[in-house]
């Protein structure tokens, strides 16, 4: 399958053809409500209180719509005119910024409770112009977006990464930058269903959120050794009772001539013999 | 764009801008869009904001409000239907309200509980949107236009720190 990044940057990409797409195709629609909600729930924001938040590569507010379901003010930020036009076109709640995200975010200190992205890093990490440094891009994003991010707050990335160097490099940028936290894969076995998160924390490394699709997937493995040994707990006395018996069920086992077990097996001869 | 993303934007991506704030504001359009009322969220942003900064920008856009034609049409409309909705409420207040002396200078102290306080700042906020007109830089005087209620703050190459 091509990729969008690799036709044209993503301000020419998204023209008026492609905007319209995501106000008439169900298809695309929903797979981009899907992966917001899940980014609201990786935001883990407080219940309950409005939180601002900031939408990277809004488009045409899609994501926004979905903050917006739960309450939260937004705003959105988008590269593209034509898919800022569409949001404003379909009257969404939160305002609307035209930026590139890879020259950073111009906030105010402190001013947002959290930030997520739905499919929009892939585009940082190419070169669209001679000037384009996909690594200094990103570090420019993930240190002032750190700074407009309030105490605690979270930022969440679902973004498609192209190979394994595209991921280090967003995940060691964003590090640089002083984030916390990491890449979380939803549904790792399946290729239709995998997506990858980059979940972002500041002020402290919290434990990630489990992975969807993860239950089951660990293989049950139990190396031979033991599996020996997990009836008992320690090797049996030697000349024991217990370990005559066994030694004799091995031989009978073998199909070699055994005495058959009685009360006097594996007892000690009295002084009187 | 709300006086809200005013009130939080800086142009410190601008190469050798250091703080970038306030923009200031040149409005050529103003529009009035209603938006529903959200009193934990007002209470929770206002701390964050930059009170003098919002007091200003208010001033500013209100002195092209009052030269509108959406203003005097939708006063005509008041005025004919003498229902008092809560948005023609809001829109004879800002009239009222409309040179400024209104909303001091200095944030009051109790405003959490003041719910016509609350409802006077979401309102400038949240409603007030400028549809047409320009952010200037403080430290560059570079023009961020504003158009069809969004501002542009693409940069060119050189600008780019």
């Amino acid at each position: 399958m091509s990729r969008p990044e690799h036709l044209a940057p993503p301000e020419i990409f998204y023209n008026d053809d492609e905007a319209r797409k995501y106000t008439q195709n169900s298809r695309m629609i929903n797979i981009q409500l899907e992966m917001a909600e899940r980014c609201m729930e990786l935001l883990m924001l407080p219940e309950d209180e409005p939180c601002l938040l900031l939408d990277l590569g809004c488009g045409s507010g899609l994501s926004g719509s979905v903050a917006e379901d739960s309450g939260h003010i937004w705003f959105g930020m988008d590269i593209s005119d034509s898919m800022l036009k569409v949001a404003k076109e379909r009257e969404v709640e939160g305002d609307l910024l035209l930026g590139d995200i890879g020259d950073g975010v111009p906030f105010q200190p402190g001013t947002f409770d959290g930030a997520y992205s739905v499919s929009t890093l892939q585009w940082l990490c190419n070169a669209d112009k001679s000037s384009h440094k996909p690594a200094k891009r990103l570090y420019t994003l993930f240190s002032t977006l750190l700074a407009c991010l309030g105490r605690n707050a979270r930022a969440v990335f679902q973004f498609y990464p192209e190979n394994v160097h595209q991921t280090d490099l967003v995940v060691s940028q964003a590090r640089k930058a002083g984030f916390f936290g990491g890449l979380l894969v939803d549904f790792p076995d399946s290729t239709k269903a995998k997506k990858y998160f980059l979940v972002l924390m500041t002020g402290g490394a919290m434990p990630m959120p489990p992975a969807l699709g993860t239950e089951n997937t660990q293989i049950n493995y139990t190396s031979k050794r033991e599996k020996m040994t997990k009836g008992r707990a320690t090797k049996l006395v030697k000349k024991s009772r217990e370990w005559i018996l066994e030694k004799k069920e091995r031989r009978r086992r073998q199909g070699r001539t055994t005495r058959e077990d009685t009360k006097y097996t594996g007892r000690s001869r009295s002084g009187r013999f | 764009m709300k006086l809200l993303t005013h009130n939080l934007l800086s142009s410190k991506c601008l190469k050798g801008v250091k703080v970038g704030y306030p923009l200031r504001i040149v409005a050529k359009d103003v529009k009035i869009s209603e938006s529903e009322f959200n009193k934990e969220f007002v209470k929770k942003i206002i701390p964050k904001l930059d009170w003098k900064v919002f007091v200003n920008a208010a001033v500013q856009v209100r002195s092209t409000y009052d030269c509108t034609n959406v203003v005097t049409q939708e006063f005509n409309l008041y005025q004919s239907t003498t229902i008092l909705t809560g948005f023609t409420k809001c829109l004879f207040f800002l009239f009222q309200i409309g040179h400024g002396n209104d909303l001091s200078d200095e944030l009051i102290d109790d405003y959490e509980d003041d719910e016509e306080y609350l409802k006077k700042v979401h309102h400038l906020l949240m409603e007030v949107e400028i549809i047409n007109g320009e952010l200037i830089c403080p430290e560059t005087e570079r023009v961020f236009p504003i158009s069809s209620g969004i501002p542009n703050l693409l940069l060119n190459e050189n600008e780019v720190s």
